[in-house]
């Protein structure tokens, strides 16, 4: 058998398969579960991001949703009917800045965020940065929540709605379109958005992870003393992974505000972070497709739960006495102690593949 | 003036709170080098606890005079268990591997025990009884009542006696044998590990009296109160210098002061553009600003160097 | 000779403890320099403070035409100081090639904008580093696949590839901390040489060894160190002779 045949094949197969995915997925379990899909595709963009701050440089940020939230409020705020509210003689109907001008500046914002957070803690232990991130989620969970008065900025715990839908060359993605005859409902037009996005931060974190940055970063996480003595500025590289995770998590919170066409600060609790965290520890830090499945895998978590514990327990017991949404939360937990306990390395390690193949190329 | 009176008093008495909760993150950092980051936790398991159990002795009719030091009792001991079995499940397997790895399992702790509370106790929040005749007392126009003269007495005698114990007793000296120098101290007969135990039970004890003085203070307990709590005493901890005992004292009462001096004037500071639900924000910015201008905190050494 | 490094009343203090006591030594460019003592007599603790690691609290070291009192870890790597750790501390979960391509960094440029968009330079770069990298592994004398990663090499094997790693950073200095610890014989031979041919290439060696007959041996001068000072220094017969030196050894209970 020619191995790069084979590897070919597999290849188109993976490719075909995820193309058809919404498809399927319509077919088989209902276009409910398309959007689960979407979803499922956001966390492994934004596990991928947590994946360059924890699996890259060994960063332990446990307030990584909060860079989420600030890229989804920057969208929720210039892209909707809201700012009305708070300026009515300046945006008498809202801002309506068109989402791809909005993007690269969420993505700044949350970037600038990081680096805001980073510069003072990255200096000392990697536990001061776990503290404070773990602060700064909270603090941007208050601040959401009450910067409704004295001006209406965030409209506190309500929200803001009727966010602007992405368009894609002057092509909303709330509607059906017709695509080369093929009927696109909007959940799998926004499948192809995410995917295409996923792909770009795969290929981001891939070229990163093979480079001279990549190799700083993995020398900081194995040995801080060592990295820096071999000549590595270890308290800048930190803050460049640092703001980098950061950005991914912009980018993911401004297509998640597109995408719901609402922002609460329920959506930005701590046990997102977790679950976030849990994503790319439970799938192999520092391994891209680790933490695809990883993030894959918890992603759809919660829906099976629903599915199954529900209906279980009802037959069993005839009332909920667990709900879904805590026993999600503790196999969270439970899943992080284990994890580290007996697989450190995660479902997915690595090097496994690396050693397998054990050949002597550098770069792509 | 009355307003400036009225938040010391209450600065004070949250402060002792903190300065209790500090002294776990700090006794554990000092010895392990270690944020238990589960140790809110252990505070919110604390009041749960107490609450339980008051409530059980009191509809069994025991005066509430008996039934509250009782409570108290069955609630440290229940986390000086479980702060015991957080350390031997969670950090002790984990001792010599990297850094990260704690500190993820002590994430994973802390959820546990908080989903664990939750469904135990539920979402709601659980409204304490009122016990005591709880009198104020008026002092130049500012009020103080029983329970927060109590709360802060018993505070400060716990951290005098805690104090003796880590300087007078030879289980104190084991433990500073330990935190100097791991590894010295076993060779010269130290039972590392048991002292380590020890640390976490003190610490997890001193966390259940701070959960019940929380909980009796404000008449209400919750699954969530733990972790805010416990991320402001980290706070205090940070502020006093961690590793250091007088500093998570002086840390978690000048963190109460700051808070509560800051919540009441915030308004004004701010020409009315935020108020008092900013509260919690305090304790972060004081978190920021003592690590840029003074990472090693108010009476900490320089950070350990180690190569 | 001119002196590559010069320390001044170098004084380095633990609590009440002085792990360095006024401190003054010159090391010549081009000389295999060792430096000796009882356990814990303060020479790990020299490295630490010469390589930025510890900040001293008296004195002043010069290095390469420069003063340094207070300064960061990559500074003094990049001023052209490399070093070896006494317990080794290698990026374990990293293959033996990304060891020593890590120790390239300071002499690459690449960044983000090279990382994502793999252009010609960074390419060039990458290759040349990948190419360097292989070559000083084969020359320190490691074999096995440049694929393997560090923990899974032989304790003698991660002795060395900590030196290729050392030698990648491009050092005028190299200070090794023990090297032939848990070597054996064969090893140790086979150290000395590489030593001296790494001193062939221009480059200086300061090594700690507790092997005293390998340091004198191999040094052209040699330091004591006891109690955090320097109780002598000179030519190996000459530091032989030091009756101080000789009461240091046997009032110590190892070696
Ligand atoms: N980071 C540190 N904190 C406290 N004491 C230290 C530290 N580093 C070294 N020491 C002390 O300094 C002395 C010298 O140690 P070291 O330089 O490692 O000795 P050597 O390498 O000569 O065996 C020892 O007593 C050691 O315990
Ligand atoms: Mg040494």
């Amino acid at each position: 058998m020619n191995k790069f045949l084979n590897n070919k094949i597999i290849y188109f197969v993976v490719l075909a398969a995820v193309l058809l995915l919404p498809f399927a997925t319509d077919a088989l379990l209902g276009r409910g579960w398309v959007r689960i899909v979407d979803f499922a595709m956001l966390y492994i963009m934004l596990a991928l991001g947590l994946n360059i701050v924890v699996g890259y440089a060994g960063l332990l940020d446990l307030g990584y949703i909060a860079f989420f939230a600030v890229g989804a409020y920057c969208y929720a705020l210039t892209g909707s009917p809201h700012l009305a509210t708070a300026f009515p003689m300046l945006f008498p109907d809202g801002l309506h800045l068109s989402f791809w001008i909005v993007l690269p500046m969420a993505a700044l914002l949350a970037g600038g965020f990081g680096v805001l957070l980073g510069a003072p803690t990255l200096r000392l232990r990697g536990d001061y940065l776990a503290i404070v991130t773990l602060g700064f989620g909270e603090i941007i969970r208050i601040f959401m929540n009450n910067l409704n008065a004295p001006v209406n900025l965030t409209n506190g715990p309500q929200g803001i709605s009727r966010i602007d839908p992405i368009q894609v060359a002057g092509v909303s993605l709330n509607a059906t379109q017709e695509v080369f005859g093929i009927t696109l409902p909007s959940v799998h037009l926004y499948f192809y958005l995410f995917l295409s996005f996923t792909v770009l931060v795969v290929f981001v974190s891939h070229r990163l992870e093979k480079s001279r940055i990549g190799r700083a970063w993995m020398a900081i996480r194995e040995d801080e003393i060592a990295a820096s003595s071999m000549g590595i500025n270890t308290r800048n590289l930190k803050l460049l992974a640092f703001a980098m995770g950061a950005m991914f998590g912009g980018v993911s919170g401004t297509l998640f505000a597109g995408f719901q066409g609402f922002v609460s600060p329920e959506s930005f609790s701590l046990m997102e972070s977790v679950m976030v965290l849990c994503m790319v520890v439970l799938g192999g830090m520092g391994n891209i497709y680790g933490v695809i499945l990883g993030g894959l895998m918890l992603a759809l978590l919660p829906e099976v739960l629903r599915h199954s514990v529900v209906p279980l327990q009802q037959a069993m017991f005839g009332k909920t006495v667990i709900d879904p949404e805590s026993l999600r939360m503790l196999l969270f937990g439970t899943a992080l102690i284990v994890v580290m306990l007996y697989r450190p390395a995660g479902l997915w390690p690595s090097r496994v593949r690396r050693r397998e193949l054990d050949t002597d190329e550098v770069a792509p | 003036m009355e307003i400036f009176l009225q938040q010391i008093i209450n600065g004070l008495v949250q402060g002792s709170v903190y300065a209790l909760v500090a002294l776990g993150y700090t006794m554990v950092y000092g010895i392990l080098g270690l944020i238990n980051f589960a140790h809110g936790e252990v505070v919110m398991v604390g009041a749960m606890l107490a609450l339980s159990a008051l409530t059980a002795m009191i509809g069994w009719g025991l005066s509430p005079l008996l039934a509250l030091p009782l409570s108290l009792i069955l609630a440290m001991a229940g986390c000086m268990l479980l702060g015991y079995g957080i350390e031997r499940i969670a950090y002790r397997p984990l001792r010599h591997a990297p850094r990260l790895a704690p500190l993820i399992t002590a994430i994973g702790v802390s959820i546990v025990l908080q989903n664990l509370a939750m469904m135990i106790w539920g979402r709601e929040y659980h409204a304490f009884p009122q016990l005591i005749a709880n009198q104020s007392h008026h002092i130049a126009g500012a009020i103080i009542n029983d329970i927060q003269i109590i709360i802060i007495i018993m505070a400060l005698v716990i951290m005098l006696a805690l104090m003796a114990v880590v300087h007078r007793t030879r289980l104190g000296r084991a433990m500073r044998a330990v935190a100097e120098n791991q590894h010295a101290a076993q060779l010269m007969g130290v039972d590392v590990n048991r002292v380590i135990s020890v640390t976490f039970m003190l610490g997890s004890a001193l966390a259940a009296i701070a959960g019940l003085m929380v909980s009796v203070n404000y008449g209400l307990a919750h699954y969530y109160m733990g972790f805010l709590l416990g991320l402001k005493a980290f706070t205090a901890a940070v502020l006093g210098g961690i590793g250091n005992l007088r500093g998570a004292m002086l840390g978690g009462l000048l963190l109460g002061l700051i808070e509560s001096l800051g919540a009441g004037y915030i308004g004004d500071l701010t020409g009315g553009f935020m108020g008092s639900q900013y509260q919690d924000v305090f304790a972060f910015f004081v978190l920021i600003a003592v690590l840029v201008f003074r990472p090693s905190g108010l009476l900490g050494e320089r950070l350990a160097e180690r190569a | 000779m001119t002196a590559l490094l010069e320390l001044t009343g170098v004084g380095k203090q633990f609590g009440g403890l002085a792990a360095l006591n006024r401190v003054s030594l010159h090391i010549n460019a081009g000389e295999i320099y060792g430096l000796i003592g009882p356990n814990g007599a303060g020479k790990t603790t020299l490295f630490n403070v010469i390589t930025g690691l510890y900040q001293l609290d008296s004195g002043k070291f010069h290095f390469a035409g420069q003063d340094y009192q207070s300064t960061m870890p990559h500074l003094l790597a990049q001023a052209g100081i490399a070093r070896t750790f006494q317990n080794i501390r290698l990026f374990a979960n990293l293959t033996a090639l990304e060891n020593v391509m890590i120790g390239r960094h300071q002499r690459t440029q690449a960044g983000v904008f090279g990382a994502l968009f793999l252009n010609r330079a960074t390419r060039t770069e990458e290759r040349a580093s990948a190419d360097r990298a292989r070559e000083l592994l084969r020359y320190v004398g490691i074999t096995k696949s440049s694929q393997t990663l560090a923990k899974n090499l032989s304790y003698g094997e991660q002795r060395r590839l900590e030196i290729a790693r050392a030698l990648a950073t491009e050092p005028m200095l190299l200070a090794l901390d023990e090297p032939a610890a848990g070597m054996n014989a064969t090893e140790t031979e086979s150290l000395k040489v590489l030593l001296h041919d790494i001193r062939a290439t221009g480059v200086t060696v300061m090594l700690i060894e507790h092997d005293v007959k390998l340091i004198m041996g191999l040094c052209d001068r040699v330091a004591v160190l006891d109690y955090g000072r320097l109780i002598a220094e000179g030519v190996p017969d000459e530091v032989r002779q030091n009756p101080a030196v000789i009461a240091a050894y046997l009032g110590s209970d190892n070696e």
